[in-house]
């Protein structure tokens, strides 16, 4: 078995020190050698793998053939967003973990070659061919444009739908344009799967918040025949500690929002202000913390630490994103637990108080249930903290629309197997049914939603 | 693309906007509020609603330039329009009728008190203002207070105008004699004002409605950038707010809070002046 092809990326000591993409992606002969790799098996596990059944086997033929243009029409038959899912899937989790040659060695790199063919796509001048379906003369409005809202928008558009997007912010994208930073997903790549989108014909009305600007109801009266609520995990969890409202004290919302969506780096080219100074301590492990603590860094931080109150096996972020970030010097502080938050008397952060911690017994997430350990508190001086611990669905539209049902978390309940809310012809996927997952899953739950939309306006409309 | 239909200069450097914004003019309530941005580069503003007409679909923003974004705003013309106009947002207040408010409004707070005492007064109240500023220059939307009002009183550091003093003391010394005629206060201003009217109507167990104006970034409760301390619980203005009880706001937090960004505010205004002369 030849090696899996290892993507180049820029070194360590180099893109601390800039915003630009860390992973290169491959070049012609990488993704070549790398497609070589693939058994064409006949039983596809990798595609049981992928929450949007992308057929993987097909496209990476494809590319052996060095039919490139194909390979992205195979991929864009599933998926509308294969250079962002190239990018942040977690496929060593999903596609890649199914790959039979990682029994014995490892998987094909299939992120890396979906990545090369949608990039290629993106690059090549070719107008983009969209098979012109017969309008159907119905009205459907999505509301949020992050991954299922895009997801069940290009879903929908290709059937002939007549499909609106509503986003509160100014530019769609949602978490991929507030929260997933530009050194891991370039704002230009969700510009142009965006722009595709449109091409298919969705409507993009940005700066209009459902809810409040127009309700439900209204959408309703308009015309709109379906609802998708896709509205995301917008608000941040905060610890609850003493001094977590001092100056210099971030949600991983605020700091990330500032950072990449009014593009705060560019300050004072762009007029937003973010403050870091020289220590800065993220507080949890998943990729939110990692892209938070990586982006400190890349704003002039000089010690940045993860305070995580588990051990590195329990981490929730991606392994290669805990890799980016060790090799970019981010100190990992684990069975660590902030328990206070000390100011300097002036109103800002001066000192994180934490306490050591050792790992029990498995606790209801099935993980080992962090102990503090007794008399073990100590400081670490720090001139800001992040709190990335996660976040919940924002409550503003469950609150604005009395009749739609949700859970004591603010989940909008679904039904299982339909997705439709307890609202006829309202249905919900992606991060406000559930706790914050990946970008793959929301756009799982936005297909799936899609084709049970369809279903429901084919019954009422026949 | 919101329109600007019409500006005033009400004091220097302080313009009432006009803004084309039907949607917004159809939901707004007093209280509530809009994030605007004129420009990409520039910030998102929170701009309290100060009016509305609902038949013709407007909406009038008041606007000090005191950061550069701000700046920006106020370079805007007649017939310009925003890049981004979000709104409404926030809880509006409750308009019924209570009896007698008192409506303390100080410098710009005169922008978020306007339409609440319109509205508490429709709504059949009697309202008597209290209007202060530092000079009578900076007493903004006068005539339009006068209009309102029942009774009025104005106050100025220079006493250019009414009583030579702050919003505070006419307060204090109105409820020494008058505490009983009074139901409500509505006191809007900079947060060293609100604490104080709150402090002053405490005394007298007065129910205060303030507004809070801390930083904000999107507005919807997804940043959590604008979090206060109510009744010793963190609430997010954007949301919660931002009209909340007086006398259970934690104002020295807020600020504080207000203060994050002095050192950077100061160089990108700088940076904006820069811009200007050399452009």
């Amino acid at each position: 078995m030849t090696e899996r092809q290892q993507m180049k990326k820029q070194k360590p000591e180099e893109r601390i020190n800039n915003f630009k993409e860390v992973a290169c992606g491959f070049n012609k002969e990488e993704a070549l050698a790398e497609a070589e790799r693939c058994l064409q098996c006949k039983n596809r596990p990798c595609v049981d793998g992928c929450p949007v059944e992308v057929p993987i086997p097909d496209f990476i033929d494809k590319i052996l053939e060095e039919d490139f243009d194909d390979a992205v029409d195979i991929i864009k038959g599933k998926n509308a967003l294969p250079a962002i899912c190239g990018r942040v899937c977690p496929q060593e989790e999903q596609c890649e973990i199914e790959c039979i040659l990682g029994k014995k060695g490892e998987p094909v790199a299939i992120g890396a070659l979906e990545r090369f063919v949608a990039d290629f796509d993106l690059d090549s001048d070719k107008e983009e061919e969209i098979n012109s379906v017969e309008a159907k003369g119905v009205k459907v409005a999505i509301v949020g444009s992050g991954p299922s809202g895009l997801t069940a928008a290009a879903d929908l558009a290709k059937l002939g739908y007549q499909v609106t997007l509503f986003e509160a912010l100014a530019e769609p994208g949602g978490v991929l344009r507030y929260g997933i930073p530009e050194f891991r997903l370039p704002k230009s790549i969700v510009d142009e799967e965006i722009d595709y989108i449109k091409q298919l014909g969705v409507e993009v009305k940005t700066n209009v918040l459902i809810g409040s600007t127009l309700t439900i109801d209204e959408l309703r009266e308009e015309g709109y025949e379906a609802i998708f609520v896709g509205t995301g995990a917008g608000l941040p969890y905060f610890l609850n500690l003493p001094g977590e409202n001092l100056n210099g004290v971030y949600s991983s919302n605020e700091f990330l929002t500032r950072a990449n969506l009014m593009k705060a780096y560019k300050f004072p080219e762009y007029k937003t202000p973010i403050v870091t100074g020289k220590n800065v301590a993220v507080v949890g492990a998943g990729n939110v913390a990692m892209d938070s603590a990586r982006t400190a860094l890349r704003l002039g931080a000089e010690e940045v630490s993860i305070v995580y109150r588990r051990s590195r096996n329990e981490m929730p972020a991606r392994e290669e994103e805990i890799e980016n970030a060790e090799e970019e010097g981010i100190d990992f502080k684990l069975l660590r637990n902030p328990v206070k938050i000390i100011g300097d008397g002036d109103g800002w952060v001066k000192e994180l108080e934490c306490v050591k911690m050792e790992l029990g017994e498995p606790d209801s997430s099935g993980r080992p249930r962090p102990i503090a350990i007794e008399g073990s508190n100590f400081t670490i001086p720090v001139d800001t903290v992040v709190i990335a611990i996660g976040q919940g669905p924002n409550p503003l539209l469950s609150k604005k629309t009395p009749e739609l049902e949700t859970t004591e978390w603010d989940n909008i309940i679904v039904d299982e197997e339909t997705y439709e809310t307890s609202i006829e012809g309202v249905f919900a996927g992606g991060d406000v049914i559930g706790g914050a997952a990946t970008v793959i899953a929301a756009m799982g739950d936005g297909r799936k939603a899609a084709d049970e939309i369809q279903a429901y306006l084919q019954g009422k409309n026949e | 693309m919101s329109k600007i239909l019409n500006k005033e200069n009400l004091a220097p450097e302080i313009d009432l906007f006009t803004i084309d914004a039907p949607l917004i003019a159809a939901k707004a309530q007093p209280g509530h509020f809009v994030i605007a941005r004129a420009s990409e580069r520039g910030e998102r503003i929170p701009l309290t609603i100060v009016d509305y007409d609902r038949d013709a679909g407007n909406i009038d923003l008041v606007v000090q330039a005191v950061g550069s974004s701000t700046m920006e705003f106020c370079s805007l013309e007649v017939g310009d329009e925003l890049l981004d106009l979000l709104g409404p947002l926030g809880e509006p207040i409750e308009i019924k009728e209570i009896g007698t408010v008192v409506c303390v409004a100080g410098g710009l707070g005169v922008a978020p008190v306007y339409p609440k005492a319109k509205y508490l007064k429709k709504a059949g109240n009697k309202i008597i203002s209290i209007v202060g500023a530092q000079t009578e220059e900076m007493i903004i939307m006068k005539d339009k207070m006068e209009d309102i009002s029942d009774e009025i009183y104005f106050s100025t550091d220079d006493g250019s105008l009414g009583e030579k003093g702050f919003t505070t003391d006419i307060l204090t010394a109105l409820l020494e004699e008058r505490a009983d005629e009074i139901d409500e206060v509505v006191a809007v201003g900079p947060a060293v004002m609100m604490k104080a009217a709150s402090e002053v109507t405490a005394d007298y167990d007065l129910d205060t409605i303030v507004s809070l104006n801390p930083i904000m970034i999107d507005g919807t409760g997804m940043c959590g950038g604008c979090r206060v301390t109510v009744d010793g619980e963190t609430l997010f203005a954007c949301v919660d707010g931002p009209a909340f009880d007086g006398h259970a706001v934690d104002f020295d937090e807020l600020m504080m809070r207000q203060t994050h960004y002095q050192t950077q505010e100061e160089k990108a205004k700088h940076n904006c002046k820069i811009d200007k002369e050399v452009g």
